[in-house]
């Protein structure tokens, strides 16, 4: 428990609440990240610009932070093809159950959607077990 | 316009929370996910932190609208169907998140960071989602997971 950062956590989760409660109220669109990242692979009329301009916010987010004295993380070093594989399961999963971490996690949690409430319990769980056999066997 | 301006502000602050929130540390989310061992609950707060604005936000300012600000109708998805898509989609997903500690926002908003492990995790990512767009339409077959689909709503 020594690296628990709590109000740091409740701080920037409560910057994605409102983000996704902004894009929803003005502009009636949900924040989540798959969903946007992958409509920017196929546009699609009067979807795209938007899509653009809050995935261009996210990117440069970091830039207005660094003044702060806010900086990302060092990232420990994991072979490329874990990273490979891992990038592949998150894309190709979260296009099939249509949304991740965001939306599913906060919009549709926040909306208590079934659904989403299903998809959060079953993603949270399978990635738990997987970092225990990552525990239990060092690698996989 | 409007739209657009508010999809900047909005990436922007979605972005700074990642950051602040710690989620755009794998080892942070990792230790959030290894909850035999030694486990850092933080994340749970940024769920938390996340559901207690969005959560009163959408009941009571924005269920009752019919409309957005802007004029444009809520693109809030009206099936409520929990199938097998959904299910082998989340377990995909959770298993690739287990594997690095990254899901896609934590990844954009560390991609002006420079590092080179986030830019092979977003094209890998941008693969899987070619990948799934395709299997979706029927072009891909993946027999084990037994599933045509014929529809792909973002």
């Amino acid at each position: 428990m020594e690296n628990f950062t709590p109000w740091s956590a409740l701080a920037g989760g409560a910057l994605l609440g409102l983000s996704a409660s902004l894009l929803m109220l003005f502009a009636g669109k949900i924040a989540g990240i798959s969903g946007i990242i992958g409509g920017l692979l196929t546009p699609q009329k009067g979807e795209f610009k938007w899509r653009l301009a809050f995935a261009v916010g996210m990117v440069i987010s970091l830039f207005i932070l660094i003044p702060f004295a806010i900086e990302l993380p060092e990232l420990v070093n994991q072979p490329p093809v874990y990273i490979v594989i891992a990038g592949i399961l998150v894309g190709f999963g979260t296009r099939l159950a249509n949304g991740c971490t965001s939306g599913h996690g906060i919009i549709g949690m926040g909306r208590f959607s079934k659904r989403s409430v299903v998809a959060t319990c079953v993603f949270m769980t399978v990635a738990a077990f997987v970092v225990l056999l990552r525990q239990q066997f060092g690698a996989l | 316009m409007l739209k657009v301006i508010i999809a900047l502000i909005s990436g922007i602050l979605f972005g700074a929370g990642m950051i602040i929130s710690g989620m755009v540390s794998p080892t942070k989310v990792i230790g959030f996910l290894n909850i035999t061992g030694n486990w850092d609950p933080s994340l749970a707060f940024v769920m938390g932190g996340a559901l207690a604005v969005f959560t009163p936000f959408y009941h009571l300012l924005i269920k009752k609208r019919s409309h957005a600000i802007n004029g444009e109708k809520f693109s809030c998805t009206s099936n409520t169907k929990i199938d097998g898509q959904l299910i082998s989609g989340a377990a995909i997903f959770g298993a690739g998140w287990g594997v690095a500690g990254f899901c896609p926002g934590p990844a954009m908003a560390s991609l002006a960071g420079g590092s080179l492990t986030i830019f092979i995790f977003i094209l890998s990512m941008l693969a899987g989602i070619i990948f799934a767009k395709q299997y979706l339409q029927g072009r891909l077959p993946l027999p084990f997971m037994g599933q045509r689909k014929k529809t792909c709503t973002i």
